[in-house]
């Protein structure tokens, strides 16, 4: 690079290097998608008459909200709320306990490729099956109920849980560990001294997190029969009890806010 | 003491870090490696301890090899050497007393450790331990409240309560001032001369080194290209192991600084 003196510099405009080089390959990829996003937009049929029908119901729904009715299925909700409660706690502490040692397994830097191999192919089949799917197909085993919402919310939460747990080991800051090592410490003692301290406060919060993704989810297992309050919720709508379903939504809104809040704390002291 | 017969380290990419390194440290002495970064002063203390595994050679601690320990054997052995690092290595989220007390790990089962609950004796070494480098008022609080300086403090009660025979200390000062790094260098030599400890000090400020060390060995691309006195570190001696640069105000510093210590 011969060119590379400051009397060939000095004078010249200076520009960040393109992402892309070539041109006509930069060129060809951003037309290429405009062109796709404005035809892919153009296959989404719009009903105009339809949607203007379907306003009128749209309306007395968000209607509903200014006159929530608790009392008249109070029992009915309070029951689907409670059994909401009870998966949503079951499944996240099951869930939780078996995702440590599978999440410790997925880590690449603490456990030996084979078991890595073995917790990776777990994490990969949870996460690959959404929780719908896994719910049908129990429901299907277990028959109606809050079991199959339970077996489903604890499956889900192994592999969110294990996987996010998993890259926060291998980001971890090796030297810590090292002099763990260094003492003579057993592979345990190691995991507990070591490991455990650096990355608790993220399985703390993941953990929190995640028992907030399963009340929400706990509300959208009803609708394919796996109990909870979304069995309730299912039963308002298919009765047009719009304000009855108002009131378990405001139900829902209002306890995951509070998880939120409550995570916020927790999060904030175990730092 | 401590024996290396032809220790070598070739890493996978091909580089050699160590070439058949030769060395004896007795009981009870105090030696600093210096050299240029890369040189494989760290690879050579890793190697020891196996932190790093070695690719051939024999490295002895009292007559053992411990290149070729088995698991189990090779935690028994790593009891017996005490670790110092670069960047302190406490565990951030652990409090100092709880750093101290990992450094018995290797000696206390898995529940003990877990609960916490060691040994009487254990406790009372850490608080004695804490104690002698001043730090016994910071038991209770976390290892990240710490400054550097004390942080290192913290390592070496971590490293002495092992009980070793031997210490192994990499780059020790590297991320303290200079007057902490005097004062850290003066504490790990001092307890090593108060417990007749053999202590390999991972060094790049050769001022430092010569200051408060009885033997340099310096280490160019994985070999010994000097082993000596302090004093005997020329600026031939540094160019051998340096390159090429102006050594005489290094050595005049020293010299300097020395008197305005004693001013001190």
């Amino acid at each position: 690079m011969s060119d590379v003196t400051l009397d060939n510099m000095v004078g010249h405009r200076w520009r960040k290097p393109a992402f892309i080089k070539n041109v006509a390959l930069r060129w060809t990829l951003i037309l290429g998608f405009v062109a796709y996003l404005i035809a892919a937009f153009m296959t989404i049929e719009v009903d105009w008459g339809r949607v203007y029908e379907g306003l009128d119901r749209g309306w007395a729904f968000v209607l509903a909200f200014t006159s929530p009715d608790f009392t008249s299925r109070w029992s009915d909700i309070w029951s689907g709320l409670l059994e909401s409660i009870v998966m949503t706690v079951a499944a996240s502490v099951v869930g939780i306990i078996i995702s440590i040692p599978i999440g410790l397994g997925a880590a690449r830097n603490v456990a030996p490729l084979p078991v890595y191999v073995i917790c990776r192919g777990i994490v990969a089949i949870s996460r690959a099956l959404q929780e719908i799917i896994v719910a049908i197909l129990l429901v299907a085993i277990f028959g109606f109920g809050p079991l199959a919402g339970f077996l489903t919310l604890s499956f889900a939460t192994i592999g969110f849980l294990s996987k996010l747990l998993a890259e926060d080991i291998e980001a971890m800051d090796r030297v810590q560990a090292e002099a763990i090592r260094a003492s003579g410490a057993r592979w345990v003692q190691w995991i507990n001294y070591g490991v455990q301290p650096q990355v608790m406060p993220r399985l703390v919060g993941l953990s929190m997190y995640r028992i907030d993704i399963n009340f929400r989810e706990s509300a959208i297992l009803g609708l394919v029969g796996a109990g909870g309050i979304g069995a309730t919720l299912n039963t308002a709508f298919d009765r047009y009890e719009y304000d009855t379903a108002a009131a378990i939504l405001l139900i829902i809104i209002g306890i995951v806010m509070a998880l939120e809040y409550l995570s916020g704390i927790i999060r904030a002291r175990v730092q | 003491m401590l024996q290396l017969r032809k220790l070598t380290k070739t890493y996978k990419t091909g580089d050699q870090a160590l070439k058949a390194i030769d060395l004896d440290v007795p009981k009870g002495q105090v030696l600093a490696l210096i050299g240029p970064s890369g040189a494989g002063k760290s690879t050579m203390i890793r190697c020891i301890n196996r932190l790093v595994e070695p690719t051939s050679g024999e490295a002895l601690l009292d007559g053992v090899d411990l290149t070729k320990l088995g698991a189990g054997a090779l935690r028994r052995a790593r009891r017996e050497m005490g670790m110092i690092f670069q960047e302190y290595a406490l565990v951030e989220r652990l409090t100092v007393m709880e750093n101290v007390l990992s450094g018995r790990l290797g000696y206390v089962g898995f529940w003990r450790s877990f609960l916490r609950r060691y040994p009487q004796s254990d406790t009372d070494e850490a608080f004695r331990l804490l104690d002698r480098v001043g730090l016994l008022h910071m038991a209770d609080k976390r290892a990240d409240e710490l400054s550097g300086g004390q942080r290192q403090r913290v390592g070496i009660c971590r490293a002495l309560i092992q009980n070793p025979k031997l210490l192994l200390v990499d780059e020790p000062t590297a991320s303290l001032d200079p007057k902490t790094s005097r004062q850290i260098m003066r504490l790990i030599t001092e307890l090593c001369r108060e417990r007749d400890l053999a202590a390999i000090i991972n060094i790049h400020d050769v001022a430092l080194a010569q200051m408060f060390v009885p033997r340099v060995v310096g280490l160019r691309f994985g070999e010994i290209v000097y082993d000596g006195l302090p004093t005997g570190l020329t600026p031939d001696k540094l160019t051998e192991i340096y390159g090429e640069e102006d050594w005489e105000a290094t050595i005049e510093k020293v010299e300097d600084e020395d008197e305005t210590e004693a001013a001190e």
